[in-house]
């Protein structure tokens, strides 16, 4: 599998990132030495193998579903870039 | 005469239980130090006002009686990726702009509980994304560690400005992260002694995320007793971190003893890899021999998966990253580029925030992620993890540690690697596979290589086996008794 520079594009996209248009090309032998190394992966055997979920054998806590925390819009807005208490701003989205 | 900034956490303890150091004196030591040595490039953030209240605070508290233990009064540097409320965290990276959080992590909140004084924000690779800490916005650190030839080096990454301040003693200790070889492989490279705990035993809650299911916090310090120490101020369950594992923090500079006798230690055959400097093989060898004399025995065993580590890593862990940095959008902090619409200002941002090592990951992970190749890259990586997890148990039902080399070479002048980005991966070769299986590895400083520069010895135990770990480092850590200095950076300088 290799990444062309239409792939490229996408995954820009898909990660909201942007790549000039001349940028694409170079990024795209970039990547694809990097998924080609990875490829060796494929030689494992992983046949019957469960995919790790959890690093740490241990059961996932649960807590009540209750609010613990909250009535500190200034707190939560202190590092907004752009905002109209007691919101934050973006560009226009709905004309 | 020793200055202060360059005793250990002990001596230094000893010293202010006796009166004959005040906190207050202690900081401002190594606040001095850390005002000179501003071409090491190891801090982005000094707060020297800060760290001086805490200081008094830390002297009235002894006079009183009242003292917090073994960290009180004790200055630490913290890597730039632990959220401090009130103090700039920027993660070395251009799009935290400005960013200063509104609560503490708990690592460093812990700390802080436990007496330590706070010296400043250590510089990185950008999001801990790195091995020679050449990534950061802030500029390379340096490290501290020099030859003749003039070329300044690398310090290791992504900790490189913790790793630096702590062997240019800017510090008595200081905290970084691991991900996959973080801590360890600059503490290799400045000789100091750097330990990455089991995976869960530090809260990871305010601490800006890399990989969820790999970053871990744990202590740089001059000696393992140091960073059993500091492990003990930083460690312990907290409930807003789901992955804190709920299990009781023994008591770990009581688990060096000095008697390693009978301890059996694994030797892995896989970790011999070709084309490695001959002098890595000699420091192995050397760290497996002091073992021998002190009584330990040594165990060929075998992790036959060790050589998918790296490439499952670089799978993973920019998997991870990808959704994890996904929150840098320009709208809620940090920095922000306009754009015409939403999803224009999302991409203008991201362009310009991000650096080419963090742009490399975030879509080397939205491609493993996406539809369609899903299955072909990030589950195929996560049973060879599973595979690799499996090696690991296996070997430690036959051994108590493992020993490694921590990395592949001395440090590297600052430049090279930079045009081959697997070059610069393999960096990670040794500290990678234990990082897969969650487990706790400790480096220690074994000796100099050819050059005259440091090369750690790698430590790998059992799972929420610490106490393990540091009674074999300080045993090995005594035996290779490693008092090398950089030149212009101790001993009265």
């Amino acid at each position: 599998m290799s990444l062309d520079t239409d792939t490229v594009r996408k995954i820009a996209v898909l990660a909201r990132i942007k790549i000039d248009d001349e940028k694409l090309s170079p990024l795209a032998s970039e990547l694809n030495n990097i998924i080609g190394w990875v490829e060796q992966l494929s030689e494992v055997d992983t046949d019957g193998i469960s995919p790790m979920t959890s690093v740490a054998e241990m059961t996932m806590p649960v807590r009540a579903d209750v609010i613990t925390d909250g009535d500190c819009e200034d707190r939560v807005l202190a590092n907004a870039p752009q905002k109209v208490a007691p919101y934050f701003t973006v560009p226009r989205v709905v004309e | 005469m020793t200055q202060a900034n360059e005793l250990t956490i002990t001596e230094a303890r000893d010293a202010l239980i006796a009166g004959k150091l005040s906190a207050t004196e202690l900081t401002q030591s190594c606040l001095d130090a850390m005002a000179k040595a501003g071409e090491l490039n190891a801090f982005i953030t000094e707060t020297p006002e800060l760290a001086l209240e805490r200081a008094a605070q830390s002297d009235a508290r002894i006079a009183k009686g009242e003292s917090r233990g073994a960290l009180e009064g004790i200055p630490v540097a913290v890597k730039d990726l632990f959220c401090t409320k009130g103090v700039l965290t920027t993660a070395a990276s251009h799009i935290l702009d400005g960013f200063v959080p509104e609560y503490e992590s708990t690592v460093t909140e812990n700390l802080r509980n436990a007496g330590t004084v706070m010296t400043g924000k250590t510089n990185l690779d950008e999001f801990a994304m790195g091995s020679a800490n050449v990534t950061s916005y802030y500029g390379p650190v340096k490290n501290p560690w020099k030859l003749d030839d003039g070329k300044d080096r690398v310090p290791g990454g992504s900790s490189g400005g913790s790793a630096a301040a702590v062997a240019a003693h800017l510090s008595l200790a200081a905290i970084g992260t691991d991900t996959g070889g973080s801590i360890r492989q600059p503490a290799s490279f400045c000789g100091i002694v750097g330990m990455k705990p089991t995976y869960g035993r530090c809260s990871r809650w305010g601490t800006v995320a890399f990989a969820s299911s790999l970053d871990q916090a744990g202590p740089m310090t001059k000696t393992v007793r140091d960073a059993a120490i500091v492990l003990q101020g930083m460690a312990g369950h907290d409930k807003k971190d789901s992955t804190s594992a709920p299990v009781d923090l023994p008591d770990f500079a009581a688990a060096i003893t000095g008697d390693i006798r009978g301890m059996k230690i694994g030797i892995p055959k896989e970790y011999r890899i070709d084309g490695s400097p001959a002098e890595i093989d000699a420091i192995w060898r050397k760290g497996t021999d002091m073992f021998r004399d002190a009584g330990a025995e040594i165990v060929d065993i075998t992790l036959p998966h060790t050589k998918y580590a790296l490439p499952t890593y670089y799978i993973v862990a920019p998997a991870e990253a990808s959704s994890n940095l996904a929150r840098y959008d320009g709208v809620r902090y940090g920095l922000r580029v306009d754009g015409d619409s939403l999803d224009e200002m999302y991409e203008n941002t991201r362009a310009e925030g991000f650096g080419d090592e963090v742009k490399r990951r975030v879509l080397i992970g939205a491609y493993v992620l996406s539809a369609g190749y899903y299955d072909a890259y990030y589950v195929k990586a996560q049973k060879v993890r599973s595979r690799i997890a499996e090696d690991f148990k296996k070997a430690f039902a036959q051994v108590d540690v493992i020993l490694t080399p921590t990395a592949p070479s001395t440090a590297f002048a600052i430049g090279e690697k930079m045009d081959d980005p697997i070059a610069m991966y393999m960096n990670d070769v040794f500290t990678v596979p234990a990082s897969m299986a969650g487990l706790p590895c400790l480096s220690v400083p074994g000796g100099l290589g050819d050059d005259g520069l440091p090369l750690g010895l790698h430590l790998i135990s059992k799972p929420f086996d610490e106490e393990t770990l540091f009674r074999a480092g300080d045993v090995l850590e005594k035996q290779a008794n490693f008092t090398a200095i950089p030149a212009g950076w101790g001993a009265g300088q």
